[in-house]
């Protein structure tokens, strides 16, 4: 009787979490690629091109089906978890490292400091991030690293806002002020007293371009600019889809239902930090 | 009302200025540019030339000032694999765009705002969680995801819709609905929390207790007050479907501004793709310039607040 109210609760935790036991699954599926892809993803066969969900060849079977040149499907699928969610961690990681720290020197500093960088985020903001990022890929040319440097020259400003809007109130609390009086250097402030402060909402941003991050890596992918092939990711795989929609729906359906959920997991996520952190902006 | 205008215009000019630098340099990563702005079949006698007419022999700051001039005098530069002007190969795509973006934005404020609305108005019950979620659904889906699946099930199935394409107002429909859903999500979301913050105001209150049905409440005094926000959300909105266009375009082979820098970018047409790009931000930084200045008639506190 007094075990019961406590694990029905433990239970609906559970269950109002799914959208992190998703994500961690999903990290999981990506790192174990080569022990649970029932196939070699890259592995063609001419003999079972385009087939169906459930077809077997020679032992194999294509649970997901089969793409133009008999690859299979599910094992692409689960290979280019690993594009999507490593460009996704590092681009996040790597706009967010310069975004904070621009953010947090104008908002420290002042002056023409505060001038400078600000006005360089409103620039760079101006332009919408995908044109940005397109632009940058026909220069630098695709793949793997450079898709992760497009998209973090493409968002930092977005951290940079928030950190500076943060710092700004923090700046002068008293806490602050005794530390620079006791003569603290500014990084020292800096990392010690103010981002410990403003951590929380930067971690919604995250969180949020985290979602927006795996969409522009499929976007860029889809657009023959991202990750270049063979590499399965879920960007090209919808390319082909869209050639085939006619004849193998399945080639599109399931990278979609994948980026779809990886992106309202990381959308949910956001959401339920947002109502606990506060706003991010 | 004039400083407020003469402010924010000197913002948007600098803004702009920034941009053409920011392409400048950004053209300029890999060191010398020649390659990206002929095409791959360039003879050496052409890349020379191509040399010469961007002096490239010339310092830096020199090149880049006649950038500077080129732009204000907008001349967006010359395709060399379509031998003609960028600013003529681009028009002629313009129209096709906004015609998209046109239709988008009006799925996304036909059916974004009474989502709003409804989802402010049934709070804490049952209906607004679901229409929340349909929301986010429609936030997390990728445009490209949604159109091919709308091509196969309106296209393919049931063979109401043609799946790609151009002509009638039929072919509009798809496309529309794919690019206007990310819109139709935020616009949803920013109503419905403008709606509740009017619906916590005391005028709100008083006109409930005067016996003020809930539909003139809704008629009269909410929609007009909840307007601002959305305004203003509008004006990112559009650059926000300028650049979904890209891969709307390229689902729907739409031959607009989008399908025009995809093709540019396998042509290795990259004057073009400059060009797009430049439109597309001086269209975002005069949406907020005209989004800033229409707000301030709306509600002349923001000009003090600027100060």
């Amino acid at each position: 009787m007094e075990t019961a109210a406590p694990r029905s609760i433990r239970l609906s935790a559970l269950l109002t979490w799914w959208p992190a036991w998703l994500l961690l699954a999903l990290t999981a599926a990506a790192i174990l690629a080569p022990w649970i892809a029932p196939l070699d993803p890259d592995r063609q066969n001419l003999l079972a091109r385009l087939k169906a969900p459930g077809f077997e060849a020679r032992g194999a079977t294509y649970w997901l089906g089969s793409d133009e040149l008999g690859r299979d499907i599910l094992s692409r699928l689960i290979y280019g978890a690993r594009v999507s969610l490593s460009v996704a961690v590092l681009s996040v990681l790597l706009s967010g490292l310069v975004g904070v720290a621009v953010g947090m020197a104008a908002g420290y500093l002042r002056g023409w400091t505060e001038t400078i960088l600000m006005r360089l985020v409103d620039i760079f903001l101006s332009i919408p991030a995908i044109l940005l990022a397109i632009i940058t890929v026909a220069v630098l040319g695709p793949g793997f690293v450079n898709v992760i440097l497009v998209l973090a020259l493409t968002r930092w400003p977005r951290y940079a806002r928030v950190a500076y809007g943060q710092t700004l109130a923090i700046a002068d609390r008293p806490f602050v002020t005794l530390a620079r009086a006791m003569g603290a250097s500014p990084l020292r402030v800096l990392a010690l007293h103010i981002l410990p402060n403003i951590i929380g909402p930067l971690l919604v941003v995250a969180t949020l371009e985290f979602g927006l991050m795996v969409l522009f890596e499929a976007g860029l992918s889809f657009l023959g600019l991202g990750v270049q092939p063979p590499t399965a990711s879920w960007g090209s795989m919808l390319s082909t889809g869209r050639n085939y929609v006619g004849s193998a729906w399945w080639i599109a359906t399931f990278p979609g239902i994948a980026l779809f959920l990886l992106v309202l997991s990381a959308n949910l996520i956001g959401d339920r930090l947002v109502d606990r952190i506060g706003k991010g902006r | 009302m004039l400083r407020f205008l003469l402010h924010r215009g000197g913002q948007a000019l600098i803004a702009a200025f920034g941009v053409v630098t920011l392409v400048f340099f950004i053209q300029r990563l890999t060191g010398d540019p020649t390659a990206l702005l002929l095409p791959e079949t360039a003879t050496q006698a052409d890349i020379e030339a191509m040399r010469a007419t961007l002096g490239l022999d010339r310092p830096l700051g020199v090149q880049y000032l006649d950038f500077l001039r080129d732009m204000v005098t907008f001349d967006l530069g010359r395709s060399f694999v379509q031998n003609a002007p960028a600013w003529d190969i681009i028009a002629s795509r313009i129209p096709q765009t906004l015609q998209l973006a046109a239709g988008a934005l009006a799925v996304a404020l036909l059916i974004g705002l009474p989502l709003g609305l409804l989802m402010a108005l049934t709070r804490g019950r049952a209906v607004s969680r679901w229409i929340m979620g349909l929301v986010l659904a429609c936030q997390s889906m990728p445009t490209f995801w949604s159109g091919i699946m709308m091509i196969l099930v309106f296209g393919v199935w049931l063979r109401w819709l043609p799946s790609s394409g151009t002509g009638t107002l039929a072919h509009l429909v798809m496309p529309s609905i794919a690019l206007g859903l990310l819109s139709l999500a935020t616009y949803a979301r920013i109503t419905r929390s403008a709606v509740l913050d009017e619906l916590g105001k005391d005028y709100v209150r008083s006109a409930r207790a005067r016996g003020v049905g809930i539909r003139r409440l809704v008629s009269r005094h909410l929609m007009r007050n909840s307007a601002i926000p959305v305004i203003s959300i509008t004006a990112l909105e559009i650059s926000q479907l300028l650049a979904g266009a890209v891969i709307v375009e390229t689902v729907f082979a739409w031959p607009g501004l989008g399908l025009l820098t995809v093709q540019s970018i396998a042509a290795r047409d990259f004057v073009v793709v400059q060009a797009v790009v430049l439109l597309g931000a001086f269209v975002t930084i005069f949406a907020n310039l005209a989004a800033d200045i229409l707000y301030s008639v709306v509600d002349p506190r923001v000009r003090l607040e600027g100060k």
